[in-house]
């Protein structure tokens, strides 16, 4: 692992921010530290840059262990939420800045900065100020100027967050490209699933000061190994008190009472229409509808259970009140601690079938 | 109409009602009493051209301007540095800041007569005295542009490998210029409020000089005279920075 972080601690006053993190990321990954606002990982990328100190645990960069390094030594470009641009210096100098420090010489600086301004695709704007730029612009000055010192790990602090909608998608893939392109280890901190989803090789899943889960995007998202991922990936609902052993095709998991089922789980077809299972379809009522762009949310209630599901555009057009068939494919039954992942056991005799 | 309109607006913005709004009133005050009590702005400007012509207003102007000009640059010499070590620098906080909370609220003109005592009646007690006005304003704004320096700017340069004078030098000290030229003005002004003060004390020429003997002649119109320079030489002054620092520190965020 080229960057380790073991059993990090902090807290502030009786706050513990992190508690017990640990993970490691392989050079040249882009990884992305995803949880909700709160849950710490802003703190976990301070200390990874010595911006902020652990109180216990140890960090590891390039196998050289960093705890008493400062930020100033660490090696490690960042990328500030608001950019940190400095206002009363150009783009040009903004850039440059770091090698100043270094006292590399005019030619080598000059040169420098000419190819990372190409790089970002801003050739010929050095001279602007960085009120003269849009939000977009000024996020590409910052990603330049943080690699402007060759540092060994690139992070960044919410990169997208005070970019407008539009841009922000652009931008995620730009950032992508290029770091693939600059081939830099890179950690980025969001609270964006889809964000995060797009743009990282991996995520480390934070909650209340904790890791919780680390893993590729697919992989987290197709096994949730604890009950806060299980909730927090994907806009999933949230059943109680073993309500969904009433789902037909599901079973009570001792020791999980809870269960989280993503609207992608659901499917929902017309009253008349003949599905391939019929013996796991239960009988629903559409109670709401709404369009969201590319798809309709759909609420269905199946007795005293309401579940979501997602109908694409060309897939059929259910209305608000219509008897409808429901089948759910999957869930994820959970308690504090674990999580189950349970497939529709006539789904799963089909396919033993089939096969 | 529109364009009636938008004279009118011009008109308004520049403060010309204001100034012609003056004049009349004081035209009219002045009707009912005597030119002694309150010369009206025709006795006045009268008064003026003859101070004019016979040199002395200029000498006065001058004698003003040079004492105003030496205190506050000693003043900002010594105060912009010092600010910005207070803000910055915590030991030095320590040992300036109760100085500093303790002297600001004493007008310079509290210490007319001990600067006299203790520098005499030349130039030196003036000057001291237009220091001791300009520095307190400077550096509690100073301080305070030192305090406010955006954090995140220097997180970014202590990134970038800056050390703690680095950081000093490339993000606190260009980033308190705003705080700081605003000191400046406030300076300023003090320290022109301040030469009158003074110059009514102790000494044989200058505006405060020229405001306070005119009494003595009963010339009131020369006291209007010297007020209305001084309004004219602090205004003129301000617009004159304020152009400067436009000119030269916009990068800076000074407007």
């Amino acid at each position: 692992m080229y960057l380790e972080m073991k059993h990090i601690s902090k807290s502030f006053g009786n706050f513990k921010v992190s508690d017990d993190v640990s993970f490691g990321i392989e050079r040249g990954k882009l990884v992305a530290l995803l949880g909700p606002s709160g849950s710490g990982k802003t703190t976990i990328l301070r200390i990874l840059a010595g911006l902020e100190h652990q109180d216990e645990g140890d960090i590891y960069i390039g196998g050289k262990l960093m705890n008493g390094v400062s930020v100033k030594d660490r090696g490690i470009g960042f990328v500030f939420q608001n950019y940190a641009l400095f206002p009363y210096l150009t783009v040009h100098d903004n850039i440059a800045y770091g090698m100043k420090l270094r006292k590399k010489s005019k030619h080598e600086i000059q040169s420098k900065v000419s190819e990372l301004l190409e790089l970002v695709g801003l050739p010929g704007l050095g001279s602007r100020f960085p009120a003269q730029l849009s939000g977009g612009q000024r996020q590409r000055v910052a990603f330049a100027r943080a690699l402007a010192t060759e540092p060994q790990v690139l992070l960044l602090d919410e990169p997208f967050a005070a970019i407008d909608a539009k841009v922000r998608k652009e931008l995620r893939h730009w950032l992508k490209d290029m770091i693939e392109q600059v081939g830099i280890t890179s950690v980025f901190v969001t609270h964006d699933q889809e964000e995060a989803v797009e743009v990282a090789d991996e995520l480390i899943i934070t909650n209340e000061g904790c890791v919780e889960q680390v893993g590729t995007p697919i992989d987290i998202y197709k096994n949730p190994q604890t009950s806060f991922v299980a909730q927090f990936i994907g806009e999933s609902v949230i059943l109680d008190d073993y309500a969904y052993e009433k789902l037909r095709g599901f079973q009570r998991q001792e020791g999980a009472p809870s269960a989280a089922i993503r609207p992608e789980f659901v499917k929902v077809i017309a009253a008349g229409q003949e599905p391939e299972f019929p013996s796991i379809y239960m009988n629903g009522v559409i109670r709401h509808k709404e369009f969201r762009g590319r798809y309709t949310e759909l609420t269905v209630q199946i007795g005293d259970i309401e579940l979501k599901a997602e109908q694409q555009i060309d897939e059929g057009n259910v209305k608000k009140g219509d008897a409808v068939k429901v089948m759910v494919s999957r869930l994820f039954a959970f308690d504090s601690k674990q999580t189950y992942n349970l497939v529709n056991l006539g789904l799963k005799n089909e396919n033993i079938y089939y096969i | 109409m529109k364009e009636e309109h938008k004279l009118i607006t011009i008109i308004l913005k520049s403060g010309l009602i204001t100034w012609l709004l003056l004049l009349a009133v004081w035209s009219f005050g002045a009707m009912f009493y005597t030119d002694d009590f309150l010369p009206g702005p025709f006795v006045t400007l009268k008064g003026m051209a003859g101070l004019i012509s016979d040199g002395t207003l200029e000498k006065d102007i001058m004698f003003s301007l040079i004492r105003v000009l030496k205190g506050w640059i000693l003043g900002l010499l010594f105060a912009v540095p010092a600010g910005l070590c207070v803000g910055y620098f915590k030991p030095a906080g320590y040992v300036l800041e109760p100085f500093l909370n303790f002297f600001r609220f004493i007008p310079a003109i509290g210490f007319i007569t001990l600067f006299l005592l203790w520098f005499g009646v030349g130039e030196s007690s003036k000057v001291s005295l237009i220091f001791y006005a300009v520095i307190f304003p400077v550096m509690v704004n100073t301080i305070a542009g030192v305090k406010s320096v955006d954090y995140s700017l220097i997180e970014a340069a202590q990134s970038m490998g800056a050390g703690r004078s680095k950081v000093f030098f490339t993000v606190i000290v260009p980033s308190a210029v705003p705080n700081i030229f605003t000191g400046v003005r406030l300076g300023l002004s003090g320290a022109i409020i301040c030469i009158v003060a003074a110059e009514m004390l102790a000494a044989s020429e200058g505006i405060g000089y020229l405001i306070y003997t005119s009494r003595l002649y009963y010339r009131t119109d020369w006291i209007f005279t010297g007020i209305f320079t001084l309004g004219i030489i602090g205004l003129l002054a301000d617009k004159l920075l304020r152009l400067l620092g436009k000119r030269f520190l916009y990068r800076f965020g000074v407007r």
